[in-house]
């Protein structure tokens, strides 16, 4: 019986003698599981990232928006009636007879506006909303304070401001107190947020938030709700309260056909499903790509392995003279041919894990999205033993053909 | 003891379904520490009949008993094995493995065997003395001149302690100076026992054997013991 480390040493050596051949062939190898890798990763990076963005909003939050439900890809149909929210909409969902099972329901308006401190001018988005959206988004201060339900009667003219913008008009002088000039209204700080973890739908670093009643008409000049919160008491209650909203809505604007709704409901697991989708289309498409790549790279393995097996003919030959058998052969370029394959595998599981890191990183550092980098421990085993397959599968024909050369003509190949 | 016996051995190539009678009527044997030439012109068989003997290929028809045992219905593997451990094959044109080193190459017939590296370098290192190259041993063979590759593809016969050793043209691409040599190591091996069958088409150098096999269109003409066995010294032949 040959001796495992022999064919190991033997193969290194046949391989090394190919370098730049050997090489150029697993290249479909490498790219294949290099999709998978990243297919994977990202995947699980993906999922973690909607659960945990779930869990911060608070899994039983429902949002109304305002138009119809897109429902081609370029939802042209959800910017008609895209107004239909309105204050007395609000009214009627906070009534305990309409919507029992709701805890809260928070309108929310938002915009991109410039703003100036004296010469400094910022772009920026503001949002308007209730008292009860402190406690929605679970915003907390760093100084200051947040703005109370008579601010929001009042139609007061305070604004809270994020962290980054504090940070670009004042840098490091007191905020709180300051006025902002927005759309030549001038604001007063009242708060200033402390730092909160990016990423979620709102880089609230970047905002500010102040009485929906002071902005909507002077500073957005709009009449309606652009998205309302509604909190269920429970994950259990979210359909109920989903069939009140629904009622109650279609009611006050009169629509008896569900078809002809000019609002939309989207609940977490919606949105959870929304990216599910994206991801899901997203690893149709990168398998694809990888299943492709990984039969094309089999086919090439195939292929300088038959070169391979005509090339070395005399030497098959010679081998079986001296006492090797069809096995040994066969064991020998099928060692080959997995040696090339499993090295495409494992440079694949690198590369992919390095792509993904790197693209997290810039995705983290540019879109500022706190998207959780995972190396996929599944896509490492997965690669390796889909590349040990394509090995075996298109190493067996050549592996084969050679292990079957009769010694003498082998022997007597030119 | 008798090592080798045919039986009316034949063996047949089909080619387009054209039949060309490579050997015929076989019958011969040979006994343990002989020393046989196998003489004729080129395409008379007698490589036919040595790849016969040495279990690379099968007779087309008759018998031929290896060790008193019939190989006709020996498997591929069964074959592979007597090759392994009964018999050693020096070839016209060496077979070397040119990036291989001389050690390496000598101990390939035991690495099938699944000898333990220790004990496989020690043997090779004893033939590789034996034939005189051990200030080369880690030199790559493609390194080598034409001799020198001879008498490695020699140690690679030896090491496995072979029953037999079927010699194919081994002068054949040698200059007369670097073939004496080898010619030499053979006798030699055969002085100290081995059994050695040499395929050759050139008198002086079946005049080194013991005995002739005249092979002329795949029979065998004449069978007759050398006379007057030259013996080559380290000069050369002597007189």
């Amino acid at each position: 019986m040959i001796l495992f480390h022999d064919i190991l040493k033997m193969t290194l050596r046949d391989l090394a003698v190919r370098k730049n051949r050997s090489a150029l062939t697993i290249l479909g190898i490498v790219i294949g599981i290099t999709s998978i890798m990243v297919v994977m990763s990202v995947g699980k990076g993906a999922q973690e990232y909607v659960l945990g963005e779930i869990q911060r909003f608070g899994p039983n939050n429902v949002f109304i928006l305002p138009g119809k439900e897109p429902s081609g890809p370029t939802g042209a149909m959800g910017t008609l009636l895209n107004d239909s929210l309105k204050e007395r909409d609000i009214d009627d969902l906070s009534s305990k007879s309409n919507v029992p099972q709701a805890v809260s329901v928070i309108p929310y308006v938002f915009g991109s506006v410039s703003l100036s401190v004296g010469q400094e001018i910022e772009r920026s988005m503001i949002i308007g909303s209730t008292v009860g959206s402190q406690k929605n988004f679970d915003l907390k201060l760093a100084e200051g304070r947040f703005f109370d339900e008579f601010d929001l009667n009042d139609k007061a003219r305070v604004v809270i401001i994020g962290d980054e913008i504090r940070k670009k008009l004042f840098e490091n002088s007191e905020a709180v107190g300051q006025k902002i000039n927005i759309k030549n209204l001038d604001f007063q700080i009242i708060g200033v947020l402390a730092q909160k973890s990016k990423g979620s739908f709102i880089d609230f670093n970047d905002s500010l938030i102040a009485p929906y009643t002071a902005i909507q008409q002077d500073i957005l000049g709009i009449r309606h709700f652009q998205r309302v919160a509604v909190e269920a008491q429970s994950e259990e209650s979210i359909p109920t309260v989903v069939a009140d909203i629904k009622m109650t809505l279609r009611e006050n604007h009169k629509i008896e056909d569900p078809e002809d709704d000019d609002f939309n409901i989207q609940t977490q697991e919606d949105i959870a499903k929304t990216v599910g989708t994206i991801t899901g289309i997203l690893t149709v498409l990168l398998f694809s790509v990888a299943a492709i790549s990984l039969v094309v790279g089999g086919v090439g393995i195939m292929n300088i392995m038959l070169v391979s097996v005509t090339e070395r003919t005399r030497e098959i030959g010679l081998r079986k003279s001296i006492g090797a058998t069809n096995k040994n052969i066969l064991t020998q370029f099928l060692a080959e041919a997995l040696f090339l394959t499993i090295s495409g595998g494992i440079i694949g599981v690198l590369l992919g894990t390095s792509l993904t890191y790197l693209g997290i990183y810039f995705v983290q550092e540019f879109a500022q999205i706190d998207f959780p980098f995972t190396f996929s421990f599944n896509g490492a085993v997965i690669g390796i033993l889909v590349s040990s397959f394509i090995g075996l599968a298109f190493g067996v024909f050549p592996a084969r053909q050679a292990s079957r050369k009769s010694p003498v003509e082998a022997l007597r190949y030119e | 003891m008798e090592l080798i016996r045919t039986e009316n051995l034949a063996k047949v190539y089909e080619d387009d379904g054209i039949k060309t009678e490579a050997l015929r009527n076989i019958n011969l044997s040979i006994k343990e520490g002989e020393f046989v030439a196998v003489i004729g012109p080129s395409g008379s068989g007698k490589s036919t009949l040595m790849q016969i003997l040495g279990c690379l290929d099968r007779p087309t028809s008759g018998k031929y008993f290896f060790e008193e045992k019939e190989i006709h219905s020996y498997t591929d593997d069964e074959l592979a094995h007597i090759r392994n451990y009964k018999v050693g094959f020096v070839f016209q044109s060496f077979n070397l493995l040119p990036r291989l080193s001389v050690l390496e190459n000598v101990v390939m017939p035991l690495i099938y065997r699944g000898t333990p590296d220790k004990e496989r370098e020690k043997k090779a290192k004893e033939v590789i003395e034996l034939i005189g190259l051990s200030d080369r041993i880690d030199y790559q063979t493609s390194q080598l001149s034409g001799g020198q590759k001879q008498r490695v593809a020699i140690a690679r016969a030896l090491v496995t302690d072979p029953k037999i050793i079927f010699a194919d043209e081994p002068t054949g691409n040698l200059d007369s100076k670097s073939g004496e040599v080898v010619l030499r190591f053979i006798q030699e091996l055969n002085h100290q026992g081995h059994t050695i069958v040499i395929v050759t088409h050139e008198s002086y150098v079946a005049q080194a054997a013991k005995r002739m096999l005249h092979i002329v269109d795949g029979e065998i003409d004449k069978d007759e013991t050398v006379a007057n066995q030259k013996i080559i010294s380290k000069e050369g032949f002597s007189k």
